[in-house]
C-alpha cells in the first residue's frame, strides 16, 4: 500500500522536524458569556431572528397547538416527524384529534436508500433539539436513529422544538456540562438559520440548498 | 491554475489592472468583507485577546502535530472512519479515485474545499471520465464557466449578478436569462437537488480535525456540505495535515474567529460535526467515511521554526480582504490556487522560489494581513523572509529554490557598497562622484523599473559631510 508507507514518511517527517519546541504562549480565553435563563432565552431569539429564524417561545403545554396554528396559516402539505422521537405521541394524538387543514404526516422510519424520492418532496420537517446556545445564537441537534440527520435538511421548512432549559450561555459551557469529549454522535449540528448564500454580489438569499425556512418553538 | 501555461505574474497584474469591471467588483465585495468583520468584532481588547488564544491553541497543535494526527487516526479509525495518507497531490487524487471506482460511482458531489483545488481534483477526475459537480452556488457559477475560486471564501467574488445571468442562460440548459439574485439561486437549487439525490460519493473539506474524539468538523452557509456528506453512499473528506487540533475545547474560540474573520458571521449557519459513518439502526449519512490527510510539502514548512507559522492558518481569507494588492488585482492574478497575503507565503513553499518566489514581491508591506490575521500569523515577517530566501542560498535558507534571484551583478553591486562603506577614503570619492553624475546616471536595467512609477531620487551637489566641514560645524 503506497498510503501506508506515505504514512510512515509523513510521520517520520513531522516527529524531525522539532516542532515540538514550537513555543506555546499562555493566552487565556476572553470572558465567556454568563447569564440567567430569561436573559439567555433573550439573547438566543434575538440573534437567531436577526438572521431570520422565526422564534415562538410558548408555554410547555400549548407548542403543539402553536405548531398548528403555523402548520394552517403556511399550509404544509406534508411534515416529516419521528414517531419514536418524544415529540412523537404528542404530534399523533394533536393531529388525530383534528387535522382539519394540517399536513400529512410523514415518518421516516426506513433507510434513504429506499425513501429518498419521497424525501426529497416534502415541504416540511419537525425534530426535537439538543439544547441551544446563547452567545451565537443557534439550536444544537445530535441526529437519531428516531429524527435521521436529512430531516433537518431537506425538507423546505424545519422545525425546531427546544426546550428552555437546555439553552446554555456558549457552546463551550454546553460541550463541558453533557461531556462531549467522552464520545461524539454519528453527527452533531449546530444550526443557526434557514440555509443561505451571498455568493453573488452579496445579496444575501435563504434556501439555497437546505431549508428556506428555520422555525424554532421555544418550550419554557 | 497556471500550470498548464507558463505563470507570467506580472502580466498577470497588468492584465487585472486593466480590468475595470474586475476592479468595482471586487473593491465593493472587499469593502463589505471589511465592514462586516469590524461589525462583528466590535470590541477591540476582546477581538486581541480572542486572537491571542487562537494563537496559542493553533501552535499547541503544531507543537504536538505528530502525536495528534496519530491520535486523529486512531480514534477516527475506532470511530469507523477509513483513514488514509497522501505525501502528494498526486497520491492524494489516486486514493479518490480508488473510492469512486470501487462505488462504480460516474460523479461525485463536492462541498467547498480549497484542498480538493490545490490536489487540482476536478481537472484529474475528468481525465478519468468521472463528472466533479461543484455545489457550493460561488463554486458551481465558476465551475460552469470553466474558472477556477478567485477567493478562497466567496470563490466567485470577481463576478457580478449580469455576468452570472449569462453563465446560467449559456450553460444550463432551458434557462432563462434573470438577473434576479433570489431567482439565480433557485436555478442553483433546483440543478443541486437532483445531483444530490443521485450521487454515490460526496467530497468535503475539514476545517477542523479533532484528535480528542475523532470528529471532523465542517461549516457552512448553503448546506451543500451537509447534503455532501449525508445523502451518498459515501463521504471523501480531504485536509491538510495542519487541520488537527487538539481537543473540542479548542474549537469554540477557533470557530468564532473563522466565522467572524471569514464573513462576518457570528456563526455560519450550520456547523458539522461527523464523528463517523452510519452506524446500527441509523436512516441515513454515508456507510463509509474517508479521510485523507495530505502533506504535499506542509511537514517541510513545519520544520523551520519561523516558516512554521504558515500552517497556523486557518483559511478564513480576511488577510485577502485587507491586502492593497488582492483588492485591486484580485485572486487569477496570481496564477496559483492560494491568493492574497497568504498564498504568498504558502504558494513559494508548496512550489519553490523560483516557481513562485515572485509572489512574495506583491507586497507593499503596508501590515494590513498581520494586523488581521485571526491566528496572529506574522506574514510580513514571512514575505520579507522569503525575499531574503530569494537571494540566499548559505545560512538559514531553507525553502526550495533559495537564491534563485541571486545574481553576478547584484551580488557586486553590494560588494561594492560594503566596501565604500568600510574604506573612508572609497566613501569620499564615492560621494564626491555621486553629487558631480549621480543625476545623469542612465535609467536602466533596473533603475528604469524602478523610475518607471517613481521620482528618482535627487543627488545632492555636495555631501553631508562636505557641508558640515565647509561651514565649519565640529564634530560633537
Amino acid at each position: 500500500m503506497s498510503s501506508h508507507t506515505a504514512r510512515e514518511r509523513i510521520l517520520s517527517r513531522l516527529h524531525a522536524s522539532g516542532t515540538h519546541q514550537t513555543e506555546v504562549p499562555e493566552a487565556p480565553l476572553p470572558p465567556q458569556l454568563s447569564l440567567d435563563l430569561e436573559a439567555r432565552i433573550e439573547r438566543l431569539t434575538e440573534l437567531m431572528t436577526a438572521i431570520r429564524t422565526e422564534v415562538h417561545i410558548v408555554e410547555a403545554d400549548s407548542w403543539i397547538e402553536t405548531l398548528k396554528r403555523l402548520a394552517r396559516e403556511k399550509g404544509w402539505k406534508q411534515m416529516l416527524y419521528g414517531p419514536g422521537a418524544t415529540i412523537g405521541p404528542a404530534i399523533e394524538s394533536a393531529w388525530s384529534a383534528d387535522s382539519q387543514g394540517l399536513p400529512d404526516l410523514v415518518t421516516y422510519t426506513e433507510p434513504v436508500e429506499t425513501f429518498k424520492d419521497d424525501l426529497f418532496h416534502i415541504d416540511a420537517g419537525i425534530t426535537t433539539t439538543r439544547g441551544a446556545v446563547a452567545d451565537t445564537g443557534a439550536v444544537v441537534l445530535w441526529p437519531t436513529v428516531e429524527e435521521p440527520r436529512l430531516m433537518s435538511l431537506v425538507p423546505a421548512v424545519h422545525v425546531a422544538v427546544l426546550d428552555a432549559d437546555t439553552v446554555y450561555n456558549s457552546l463551550t459551557e454546553m460541550m463541558a456540562a453533557e461531556h462531549w469529549s467522552d464520545g461524539m454522535p454519528t453527527n452533531a449540528l449546530l444550526i443557526s438559520g434557514p440555509s443561505k448564500t451571498a455568493d453573488i454580489e452579496f445579496t444575501l438569499v435563504f434556501g439555497v440548498h437546505g431549508p428556506k425556512e428555520l422555525i424554532v418553538l421555544v418550550r419554557k | 491554475m497556471g500550470n498548464s501555461k507558463r505563470f507570467d505574474f506580472e502580466n498577470n497584474v497588468a492584465g487585472a489592472l486593466a480590468d475595470d469591471q474586475l476592479r468595482r467588483n471586487l473593491r465593493n465585495a472587499m469593502d463589505i468583507l471589511v465592514d462586516k468583520r469590524r461589525t462583528v468584532f466590535p470590541d477591540t481588547a476582546t477581538l486581541e485577546q480572542l486572537r491571542s488564544a487562537g494563537n496559542a491553541i493553533k501552535r499547541r497543535a503544531l507543537k504536538n502535530l505528530p502525536q495528534l494526527l496519530e491520535q486523529l487516526e486512531a480514534n477516527c479509525t475506532r470511530n469507523g472512519i477509513q483513514v488514509h495518507w497522501a505525501e502528494d497531490t498526486d497520491e492524494a487524487n489516486q486514493i479518490v479515485l480508488e473510492i469512486m471506482r470501487r462505488h462504480d460511482a460516474p460523479a461525485i458531489v463536492k462541498g467547498k474545499s480549497m484542498v480538493s483545488e490545490e490536489m487540482h481534483l476536478n481537472h484529474f477526475l475528468e481525465e478519468n471520465d468521472i463528472e466533479a459537480m461543484e455545489t457550493d452556488l460561488g463554486e458551481f457559477i465558476i465551475q460552469l464557466n470553466h474558472e477556477t475560486p478567485s477567493h478562497i471564501i466567496v470563490p466567485a467574488i470577481h463576478k457580478n449578478k449580469d455576468e452570472v445571468a449569462t453563465i446560467f442562460h449559456d450553460k444550463i440548459p432551458d434557462t432563462p436569462y434573470t438577473e434576479n439574485v433570489e431567482e439565480l439561486t433557485d436555478i442553483a437549487r433546483v440543478v443541486m437537488r437532483k445531483r444530490f439525490a443521485s450521487a454515490k460519493v460526496g467530497l468535503s473539506g475539514v476545517n477542523f480535525a479533532i484528535a480528542e474524539t475523532g470528529t471532523l468538523l465542517l461549516v457552512e452557509n448553503e448546506g451543500n456540505g451537509r447534503m455532501c456528506t449525508t445523502v451518498p453512499d459515501a463521504h471523501v473528506a480531504v485536509m491538510g495535515l495542519e487541520k488537527v487540533v487538539e481537543k473540542l475545547s479548542d474549537v469554540p474560540p477557533l470557530l468564532r474567529l473563522l466565522t467572524g474573520s471569514a464573513t462576518g458571521q457570528v456563526i455560519t449557519t450550520y456547523v458539522n460535526m461527523i464523528s463517523s459513518p452510519r452506524k446500527g439502526e441509523e436512516k441515513d449519512g454515508p456507510k463509509e467515511v474517508h479521510l485523507i490527510i495530505l502533506d504535499n510539502g506542509r511537514s517541510h514548512i513545519l520544520a523551520d521554526p519561523e516558516l512554521r507559522q504558515t500552517l497556523l492558518c486557518i483559511r478564513c481569507g480576511t488577510c485577502l480582504n485587507h491586502c492593497p494588492v488582492y483588492v485591486r488585482i484580485g485572486g487569477h492574478a496570481y496564477g496559483h490556487v492560494y491568493p492574497g497575503p497568504i498564498g504568498k507565503i504558502l504558494t513559494p513553499q508548496m512550489e519553490g522560489l523560483k516557481e513562485a518566489g515572485v509572489l512574495a514581491t506583491a507586497s507593499s508591506l503596508c501590515g494590513a494581513c498581520g494586523e488581521v490575521c485571526p491566528v496572529r500569523i506574522p506574514i510580513p515577517d514571512l514575505i520579507r523572509r522569503l525575499r531574503n530566501e530569494s537571494y540566499d542560498q548559505e545560512g538559514s535558507a531553507v525553502v526550495e529554490g533559495a537564491g534563485y534571484k541571486k545574481n553576478l551583478a547584484e551580488t557586486l553591486v553590494w560588494k561594492g557598497w560594503e566596501l565604500a562603506n568600510r574604506s573612508p577614503l572609497l566613501n569620499e570619492i564615492g560621494t564626491r562622484l555621486a553629487g558631480k553624475v549621480g543625476n545623469r546616471m542612465p535609467k536602466i536595467g533596473p533603475l528604469k523599473k524602478w523610475t518607471r512609477v517613481r521620482t528618482s531620487p535627487q543627488v545632492a551637489p555636495t555631501s553631508l559631510h562636505e557641508r558640515a566641514r565647509k561651514e565649519g560645524v565640529k564634530d560633537e
